[in-house]
């Protein structure tokens, strides 16, 4: 009988820490997004891409509709290749998509928004997006400022 | 000053022979693991020793330990009007670090030391030459369960006690300074990966099982048989286990998350 109760409670204990891994998993960390892995991979092209990182979330009208997966330089251009990862669910995205660089609050990560355009041609494997616009560099737009009101004193 | 040389070279070579012994010792219970497969009611015995009778002061300890750093961290984050990280700074500071360091160290406090004591006496009793006696490996009868047992439950406790942890945190964060749930757990599952954050930890947490119960074992198994020996090698347990511990953390923390 005492044999029986420390089982009961041997298995009760196992069932609790895989329970706790399993809330890890779903709860806390993002693995239940790798469970899509019927995703696509589209390339844009950037003249700067400001913090953005690897994992950076993509997002349609605020809505996360991928990731960055990866980014490098293109070695003829000087600008930066962003391959970006798109849910498989969000298979209807217009040819002439544009995507930008955006900044989420003042100091917050950097993400790129895409804004849907007319064709009737989709987005697919290997796809690149064309219309672009470079991430805000705070430190510019600072310089540029204070430039313009110098000028304006003259 | 030749005895202090050679006070010097005697614990040099009593050091090492220890070290020694200790891997010999290692080999000895890791030969005897794959044979626990057929009777392992020896394990669940231990399991239940080992790691049931420790779930509690892992879930009290990571429960406050969590609700600590919610505080903590809201008071620090706010300034920055960033108080939506709070639930990046909990998760990540529990998987990655405080679940397998702290659920160690306690792990070390409760189990390790009760080990150590165990064996220990068992040694002093003569309880482990009987066995011999009888043409049982005392290794392969009483250790190797022990061994497995703590092998198996420090990744459960460090997982329980990081689950517990976050929703301490998250107790303190929503219901008392008011963090928006959805922002916590959304920003939580953002930058926490599964990979890299979460398996890492529990990574950790099997090395320190590894070795809090290698250490625990051995001090026990070699511990003078006598009351005070026993007393300082139940000692010896809870300080090198922590050194190790701590030690090996940095290495890990260094391989796992260096580069980033």
């Amino acid at each position: 009988m005492q044999n029986k109760s420390t089982e009961i409670t041997v298995g009760m204990f196992v069932a609790a820490g895989i329970v706790a891994l399993f809330v890890l998993a779903m709860k806390v960390s993002n693995l239940a997004e790798f469970n899509d892995d019927t995703g696509y991979q589209v390339v844009a092209e950037f003249e700067n891409i400001g913090g953005l990182k690897v994992r950076s979330p993509v997002t349609m009208a605020g809505v996360r509709v991928g990731r960055v997966a990866d980014i490098s330089l293109n070695a003829e251009t000087y600008n930066a290749q962003v391959t970006i990862n798109l849910y498989g669910s969000f298979d209807n995205i217009p040819t002439d998509t544009a995507a930008s660089i955006y900044t989420a609050g003042l100091l917050g990560e950097q993400y790129i928004g895409l804004e849907a355009g007319a064709e009737e041609e989709y987005l697919e494997e290997g796809s690149v997006i064309d219309l672009t616009q470079p991430a805000l560099v705070l430190e510019q737009v600072i310089g540029q400022f204070l430039f313009s009101k110098a000028e304006g004193e003259d | 000053m030749i005895d202090i040389i050679r006070s010097l070279g005697r614990w040099g070579l009593g050091s090492l022979q220890r070290l020694g012994r200790g891997h010999l010792f290692l080999f000895h219970v890791l030969a005897g693991v794959p044979g626990l497969f057929l009777r392992f009611s020896l394990v669940v015995q231990q399991l239940f020793s080992v790691g049931v009778l420790s779930v509690l002061l892992i879930l009290i300890s990571g429960l406050f330990v969590g609700m600590v750093l919610g505080l903590q961290g809201y008071n620090t984050l706010v300034d920055f009007g960033a108080e939506e990280s709070l639930g990046v700074l909990v998760s990540l500071s529990l998987v990655r670090e405080l679940g397998p360091v702290v659920a160690g160290l306690l792990f070390a406090g409760r189990a390790g030391s009760a080990l150590t004591a165990e064996i220990g006496l068992m040694k002093s009793t003569e309880q482990l030459s009987g066995m011999e006696m009888m043409a049982v490996d005392p290794l392969r009868r009483i250790i190797a369960p022990r061994f497995l047992a703590g092998l198996i439950s420090m990744p459960l406790l460090a997982a329980l006690f990081s689950a517990v942890g976050i929703y301490g945190g998250f107790l303190v964060g929503h219901g008392l300074l008011g963090v928006d749930d959805g922002a916590f757990w959304s920003q939580m599952q953002v930058k926490t990966d599964w990979y890299g954050d979460v398996l890492n930890g529990v990574i950790k947490s099997i090395v320190f099982g590894f070795v809090v119960t290698w250490i625990a074992l051995f001090e026990g198994y070699d511990a003078t048989p006598t009351s005070e020996g026993v007393g300082r090698a139940t000692t010896r347990t809870v300080v090198h286990s922590a050194f190790a511990i701590l030690g090996l953390d940095f290495v890990l923390t260094a391989l796992m998350f260096g580069e980033g």
